[in-house]
């Protein structure tokens, strides 16, 4: 009996090192209901946070002027990421109109492709990022929202408002641990015909992974190291 | 080599081959980001009209990609059975799909395979842009392609799992313990592979000797592998990481491949390393994978169709002779396969494709949380590839790589599959399933499923 009470403590020792779905019995071969169900309602979740908005309220209260790109619907923005990185005319026309000009950083959110990350995280993460900012003495443009927006679409706004130092804040594919998990893509000068080597990204902020309250922090360091050595992407030296 | 097709008092007139090959495919969202594919319906089948009277000669002679140029294309054009060529190469499309739908039985999984040694990937691609689902499964079902790493596996009636225990920050112990939920399911004959998050030679090292631990101490045998960069395998494989395959992402391009950070030079270095420093006794010791659209992804598809570019990785791949070949299927997002339609489309063609190259096919059916596809969507694909004869699928725990953020098939998945098809894990495999009192006549035992047996 001893033997096998020390086996099962050192199955349980193993287990609790991973969070993958094992030991969890069958029906037949089959899943049980249970771990069958679970399964899906994290599914579903991952597929509400791709096809969900961001609410309205929420890009007012945060006073985010709102912009669109070339995507006119989810399904397009899902199978043309091209579309995805460019405004339309009368959303170009608008960052031109309303936003402060050159300025020092750029701050930009997106939903991307979870519309969920910015939800949950948005508010957390950019009040800590003003306050990180502020406490550097590094002073923040107009904020944007981007609605069905792609990493690339930066690279537009650089090209409009030439920001010294931009971030964007976009919801990250979601996955079955976390539906919910935003990114913050940062460059210097950005500007069309931007490489992913020429960003530097601080990912899976969200509750279990880099807490939101936390990443304001990050983010700010290093957009101050950007503007300190003029430079972004694989050469920053952070 | 005749470009025009009229259809319903339509004229179709196509500008080059390229061109008639990108509209001949069924409807991919990738063909569509990349401007190639069919404006409508009508146009995609008068393209495949076209396609079916070209001769095997005149694809042969109107290059794609040409040789000159792209070291891929190089390797195909040389690879080429000339004998086999020479007696088939006035076949239309059409007749090539046909001569291949009628050969059967017995000696006939060897004639399909030998009729391929004659063709070139753009061949192949163009035959499977005529057939329908069906057709792909029935072409497939008669190919049989054994390979040996340490064991083998591809015999008629074998079903094969590669055992995919990752983990997200490469816990060793987070490994293990997934690993014998796997070997409990009877799933881990293709090969134990691990997909690693860090990506040193030390880490790497670390995975293949605990992989190799498990493997001795319960004397399972299979072949491990870790899926790290090529050069990063290499640097392990050199400090007496105990290795059975090597790894590495194809491309059907040479610039394609440069993105992945390799060129056919590195591939043989490496063919070379594993032959000499391998822990296996082959003779096959690659392990290959590839996934339409990733040319696309990379900028380096010379405004070819992806359904092409995906027959010329398998093109590349046969010159090494591979122990196994996974197309990734669904791993790529919406903007390259959308839904379950085209996913399922995607799978069968690889799968035959890869198997007219007389390539061990196996297929990760598995899909992206945006893209239009579930469950059960990959629970109908698992069964059409089952039928098709598929060497062998991925098993992950209930379907979830809880490192690489898709799903795919689970260990329990895979165990269905042949319990209701009545197919068989690879032999060895079996008999050691059995003498573990795992499996009996082919089927799990109540001991079977549990984890805990193997600590």
């Amino acid at each position: 009996m001893n033997d096998i009470s020390s086996e099962v403590e050192t199955w349980n020792e193993l287990k609790s090192t991973t969070g993958a779905r094992i030991d969890v019995g069958r029906a037949g071969t089959r899943p049980l209901t249970s771990n069958m169900l679970r399964l899906r309602l994290d599914h579903a979740a991952a597929i509400d946070a791709v096809y969900s908005e961001v609410p309205r309220e929420l890009i007012e209260e945060m006073g985010l002027l709102s912009v669109n790109t070339l995507a006119s619907d989810k399904v397009q923005y899902l199978k043309r990421p091209d579309l995805g990185r460019r405004f339309t005319t009368t959303s170009a026309d608008a960052i031109q109109a309303s936003c402060l000009h050159a300025p020092q950083v750029q701050i930009v959110v997106s939903d991307g492709l979870s519309a969920a990350a910015i939800e949950a995280n948005l508010k957390e993460v950019y009040s800590s990022l003003l306050d990180s900012l502020n406490s550097l003495g590094l002073e923040a443009g107009t904020p944007i929202y981007v609605e069905r927006g792609r990493v690339g679409s930066m690279d537009h706004i650089g090209d409009i408002l030439q920001p010294e130092v931009l971030v964007l804040l976009i919801g990250e594919r979601p996955g079955l641990l976390s539906a919910s998990s935003m990114s913050a893509y940062m460059c210097y000068k950005p500007c069309i015909g931007k490489l992913d080597s020429d960003r530097n990204v601080i990912s899976n902020i969200h509750e279990s992974g880099t807490p939101p309250a936390e990443a304001g922090a990050r983010i700010a360091s290093m957009l101050k190291a950007m503007l300190d050595q003029r430079r972004s992407g694989t050469e920053l030296v952070f | 080599m005749k470009l025009t097709a009229a259809v319903r008092g339509r004229h179709y007139q196509f500008r080059d081959l390229k061109e008639v090959m990108a509209k001949a495919n069924e409807e991919k969202s990738g063909d569509r980001l990349a401007g190639l594919s069919a404006e409508d319906a009508a146009e995609r089948v008068a393209a495949k009209m076209v396609l079916a009277e070209l001769r095997l000669s005149d694809i042969r002679e109107s290059s794609l990609l040409p040789a000159e140029t792209d070291e891929v294309s190089r390797i195909i054009e040389s690879d080429l059975d000339e004998e086999m060529y020479a007696r088939i190469k006035n076949w239309t499309v059409a007749e090539l799909r046909e001569q291949l739908l009628q050969m059967e039985g017995g000696g006939g999984s060897n004639s399909l395979i030998r009729v391929g040694q004659g063709l070139t990937s753009e061949m192949i691609a163009a035959c499977a842009k005529l057939m329908s689902n069906l057709d792909l499964i029935q072409a497939a079902s008669r190919m049989e392609v054994v390979t040996t790493c340490n064991y083998s596996m591809g015999q008629r009636g074998v079903i094969a799992g590669r055992a995919q225990p990752n983990h997200p920050a490469d816990h060793l112990h987070g490994i293990r313990a997934s690993l014998y939920e796997a070997l409990a399911y009877g799933i881990g004959d293709a090969v134990i592979g691990i997909n690693p998050v860090i990506d040193t030679a030390d880490s790497v090292y670390n995975i293949l000797s605990m992989t190799k631990d498990v493997m001795t101490r319960w004397e399972v045998p299979t072949q491990n592998c870790v899926l790290a960069h090529i050069t990063t395998q290499l640097r392990a494989i050199r400090m007496g990481a105990p290795a059975d395959m090597v790894f590495q992402s194809l491309a059907g391009t040479e610039l394609g491949n440069k993105a992945f950070g390799i060129t056919a030079a590195l591939l043989d270095e490496a063919d070379e390393v594993i032959r000499q420093e391998g822990t296996s006794t082959g003779p096959n010791r690659w392990y290959f994978e590839t996934g339409q659209g990733s040319e696309l992804s990379s900028e380096a598809h010379h405004g070819i169709d992806q359904l092409t570019l995906e027959a010329r990785c398998y093109g590349l791949a046969r010159h090494y002779k591979p122990f196994m070949v996974n197309t990734v299927v669904g791993f790529i997002g919406p903007e390259y396969l959308y839904d379950s339609k085209q996913v399922i489309r995607a799978g069968l063609e690889d799968h035959f494709m890869g198997k007219l190259h007389g390539l061990p096919m196996g297929v990760d059916v598995c899909y992206t949380n945006h893209m239009k596809v579930d469950q059960n969507d990959m629970d109908n694909l698992a069964v059409l590839l089952a039928a098709a004869g598929v060497n062998f699928l991925i098993g992950v725990p209930m379907a979830d790589d809880c490192m690489l953020n898709y799903q795919s098939t689970s260990y329990h998945d895979i165990a269905t599959l042949r319990e209701t098809l009545g197919l068989r894990p690879a032999p060895a495999f079996e008999r050691w399933l059995e003498g573990m009192e795992l499996m009996k006549n082919g089927r799990l035992t109540a001991r079977a499923g549990d984890p805990k047996i193997f600590v």
